[in-house]
């Protein structure tokens, strides 16, 4: 359970939420973003295939992430919501703030 | 390391409800560290015996985490020496479960919707409002301190 960092072909920073995106674990996310823009990543990719659930806390750390990696002139995109993570993203209409694909393959071909 | 989790289920009458229903009870301390330990043990009960759609599922992890995680930050800051208390009562048809801290309360009509487009990027507000969306009914004492939340299994 937690985060699994990884650079892929393309020069893509990938993130894999594994087990739930939560007050609890939520400045860990901030924090591995915050390092990777650190370090001059501007292209970041945050993948929810093996992501049981997200909480508003975990959502505000998403708002958060892509606040910063916009001002520092990167790009974020968001891939493998399940129907139910979906829903979280369209009953708040974050899904219009999101670049969202619905595999990593298709978001790393975006960038 | 022992859980600081102290849970109770038992099977008993429940006022308003013609059949006996499955009573959970829960308290856990002020500790966001807690919160999905708890919502995994609710859950499993809450569920337990019944055929459940992975939506069902869904919905009640989120909206336990929301009201677990509103009741430990905003009801009793974090503060070690308050508690909370889920108290899940299970009938045939429907769920409801009431997470009660320990704070002042609030007033849950002064709470904004956050969906307006000059809100979208602010990082907080959206516990309430996801909570009444993902719930059949939502429900709240007097003082503000406890929420009442009623899905419906089907």
């Amino acid at each position: 359970m937690g985060f699994s960092e990884s650079k892929e072909s393309g020069g893509v920073t990938v993130v894999k939420v594994d087990g739930q995106l939560i007050i609890g674990n939520r400045h860990e996310l901030k924090d591995l973003v915050q390092t990777a823009l650190d370090r001059g990543d501007r292209r970041l990719l945050v993948d929810f295939s093996h992501t049981g659930y997200i909480d508003s806390s975990g959502l505000g750390a998403l708002v958060s992430i892509s606040k910063r990696i916009r001002e520092a002139g990167g790009e974020l995109r968001l891939s493998g919501l399940n129907d139910d993570l979906r829903s979280l993203f369209e009953l708040t209409k974050l899904d219009t703030l999101f670049a969202i694909t619905e595999t990593p393959e298709q978001a790393l071909s975006s960038f | 390391m022992t859980s600081p989790l102290r849970l109770c289920v038992r099977r008993s009458a429940v006022t308003g409800s013609r059949e006996a229903a499955t009573l959970v009870t829960l308290r856990l301390p002020s500790d966001v560290n807690c919160i999905e330990e708890a919502v995994e043990l609710v859950t499993r009960h809450c569920l337990a015996g019944h055929e459940s759609t992975e939506s069902i599922r869904f919905r009640l992890r989120v909206v336990l985490s929301e009201a677990i995680s509103n009741a430990i930050v905003r009801g009793n800051c974090e503060d070690c020496n308050k508690w909370v208390d889920v108290r899940a009562e299970l009938g045939p048809d429907v769920i409801s479960v009431y997470v009660t801290d320990e704070g002042p309360g609030f007033d849950p009509s002064a709470i904004p919707e956050p969906i307006r487009p000059e809100q979208l990027d602010e990082a907080n507000g959206r516990g309430l409002f996801l909570i009444r969306k993902l719930v059949d009914a939502v429900q709240f004492n007097t003082q503000g301190n406890s929420i009442c939340m009623i899905l419906r299994r089907w």
